[in-house]
């Protein structure tokens, strides 16, 4: 198939677990080569989606193509890397051998093995335990191997479940060079995450997904459009913040008040009200919104 | 290498990798050495006069505790087979290991196919390793070789593919412990359905014949076990039992004696059986979500 295909798309998509609705009408495109993030709160679906999208769950109704060819197609997993949410390989493998496994499975040249595994190791950074069992690996580290498992044979799209929910900070930044060094070589990445300033480091276009539906999507240029206002405030008890409703939703976090969506012009109102109310204010912060302003603000506007 | 292939393979090296390889080895050469040692004890017992036992009577005890001993291993077969097939899915897709394994273009078939393959190889390895061991023990001891060896093996090795893959079948759906323990009672349960089924026989009740003819059927581990049993039996034993006349009525009841082996439709039902139970478990897996 033409590598003008898409590498995902989805044709109201849905799945129903008896009578729980895990994704209502799933409709998403996600051309070749773009770093794709797909958010939501826990429960939400964006699991079910990629599981439904490889083939591992069967949908309810709806289509869905990848790579140009409908979902289920066993020859189009040779160009598939995963990384599960819930990922685990073999203890009583070596990482070497495990790499050499999904070689096997994928399935690789033989010749091209010994290439494959040197470079997936080198890029998670786990070399030097690539003749280690993998009983012994942290966590982290078999989240890398993991992570190593779905880059070989240089896979045309890529799904990554949760890729960093193990990994401490520097191996966050490795995994967000890798997705990017992914993009850049041609390979369409499929993030998904609930981790906000990770998707928002590297993702080029999200969806934001809440209890089985797209609520928005678009690049982060057309998501991020607003304002947010940040204000440290006391004084205000539970009544009094229950007024500020009519500036939008808002974050409470105790002396900290975030306005996820508010226009500039209405601060100097927003200032004048809580002051009337009984606050004081110690400091007005407006800023351009960022994923998690945008994302409560959703999540609000949903509720 | 085909995944089939690949799947048996990983099921060999893993219960290599953990060892359980090498702990039935060891047990199973305690086991030979203790009952070769008791096995000579046998030639070495002394009638009220003084003389050793006569080589027939000899003959005699040995088969008979070779019997005995055999429904050991066999149970050890069984139980492993049980205990290592009940997990063998479910906790694989409970873990997440086949996740990422079942993204690549793998048919949920060749996964089955492949589990059952890789423990298929191990059971008969057990069987045939485990007979050809404890026979040579005894041979050493009393001089004393069953008259049909191969078939032993053979019914020994096929009760346990039988176990394993309704182990197998059970672990698509149920988790390890569960599927474990189902398939563990229900060997149990034919086994003792089996006895109940000769006390019929003695009895001449139909209702109770019916009991054990219907469990050989829809379980047929202990159909096989009483043709592992027919294959210990020297012509001579069969013989004084079946001389016993009315006694040898209640001699049906014991489940360590058989006067006839299994007929040929038989064993042509288990082969069916087997085939029939790992398409469900197949089928099973196939609808599964993970």
């Amino acid at each position: 198939m033409a590598a003008s295909t898409p590498a995902i798309h989805t044709v109201d998509l849905s799945k129903r677990f008896g009578k729980t609705v895990a994704l209502a009408g799933l409709t998403m495109t996600v051309p070749r080569g773009e770093i794709f993030g797909f958010l939501g709160p826990n429960g939400a679906g964006k699991t079910t989606s990629v599981k439904l999208l490889l083939g591992l769950l069967r949908p309810t109704s709806g289509e869905a193509w990848l790579l140009g060819e409908r979902i289920g197609d066993l020859n189009t997993r040779r160009r598939i890397g995963y990384l599960p949410e819930l990922f685990r390989y073999q203890g009583w493998l070596d990482a070497r051998e495990v790499l050499a496994l999904h070689c096997e499975l994928a399935p690789l040249p033989r010749s091209t093995w010994k290439d494959e595994i040197r470079a997936a190791l080198d890029t998670v950074g786990l070399s030097d335990r690539a003749d280690d069992r993998v009983s012994t690996f942290s966590k982290g580290m078999q989240q890398r191997l993991g992570l190593a498992a779905a880059l070989l044979g240089k896979p045309e799209l890529v799904f990554l479940d949760e890729p960093t929910s193990a990994l401490d900070p520097i191996g966050r930044h490795d995994v967000r060079e890798i997705i990017r060094g992914l993009s850049a070589r041609g390979t369409a990445v499929f993030l998904n995450s609930h981790l906000l300033s990770e998707v928002e480091q590297v993702c080029d276009r999200v969806a934001v997904v809440d209890h089985g539906r797209v609520i928005a999507s678009g690049t982060m240029d057309e998501l991020l459009s607003g304002t947010a206002v940040r204000v440290r405030v006391s004084g205000l008890d539970k009544q009094a913040r229950g007024k500020l409703a009519g500036f939008g939703p808002l974050d409470d976090e105790g002396d900290h008040l975030t306005f996820t969506k508010l226009d500039i012009e209405r601060v100097p109102e927003l200032v004048s009200t809580i002051v009337a109310l009984g606050g004081r204010i110690y400091e007005v912060a407006p800023r351009h919104q960022t994923l998690e302003d945008r994302f409560l603000q959703l999540l609000h506007e949903e509720a | 290498m085909p995944p089939i292939l690949v799947f048996a393979r990983l099921t060999v090296q893993e219960a290599s990798r953990r060892r359980l390889l090498l702990a039935l080895l060891v047990l199973t050469l305690l086991v030979v050495g203790f009952s070769g040692w008791g096995f000579h004890k046998i030639t070495t017992v002394t009638r009220t006069d003084g003389s050793v036992l006569p080589p027939d009577q000899v003959t005699l005890i040995t088969s008979q505790l070779l019997i005995v001993v055999t429904f050991m291993y066999s149970g050890v077969l069984a139980l492993s087979a049980a205990v290592v097939a009940g997990p063998l899915i479910s906790s694989e897709v409970e873990s997440g290991l086949l996740l990422s394994m079942l993204a690549r273009p793998v048919r949920r078939s060749e996964v089955v196919i492949g589990k059952w393959l890789g423990l298929a190889v191990l059971v008969t390895i057990y069987a045939a390793g485990s007979a050809f061991l404890e026979l040579t023990a005894v041979n050493i001891a009393t001089g004393y070789l069953p008259p049909h060896p191969i078939e032993l093996v053979l019914f020994v090795a096929a009760e346990g593919l039988t176990l394993l893959s309704l182990g197998l079948v059970l672990s698509t759906r149920l988790s390890g412990i569960t599927g474990g323990v189902i398939a563990l009672v229900a060997w149990l349960m034919a086994w003792i359905a089996g006895v109940v089924g000769d006390i019929g026989a003695g009895l001449q009740n139909q209702a109770l014949q019916n009991v054990g003819t219907i469990s050989h059927l829809l379980l047929p581990t202990d159909g096989l076990w009483r043709g592992a049993v027919y294959s210990l039996e020297p012509a001579a034993m069969i013989t004084l039992f079946r001389a016993a006349g009315s006694a040898g009525r209640s001699a049906s009841a014991n489940p360590f004696f058989e006067a006839n082996g299994p007929p040929l439709t038989y064993v042509g039902w288990v082969v069916g059986w087997i085939v029939v139970v790992l398409a469900l478990t197949i089928y099973s897996f196939r609808r599964r979500e993970i």
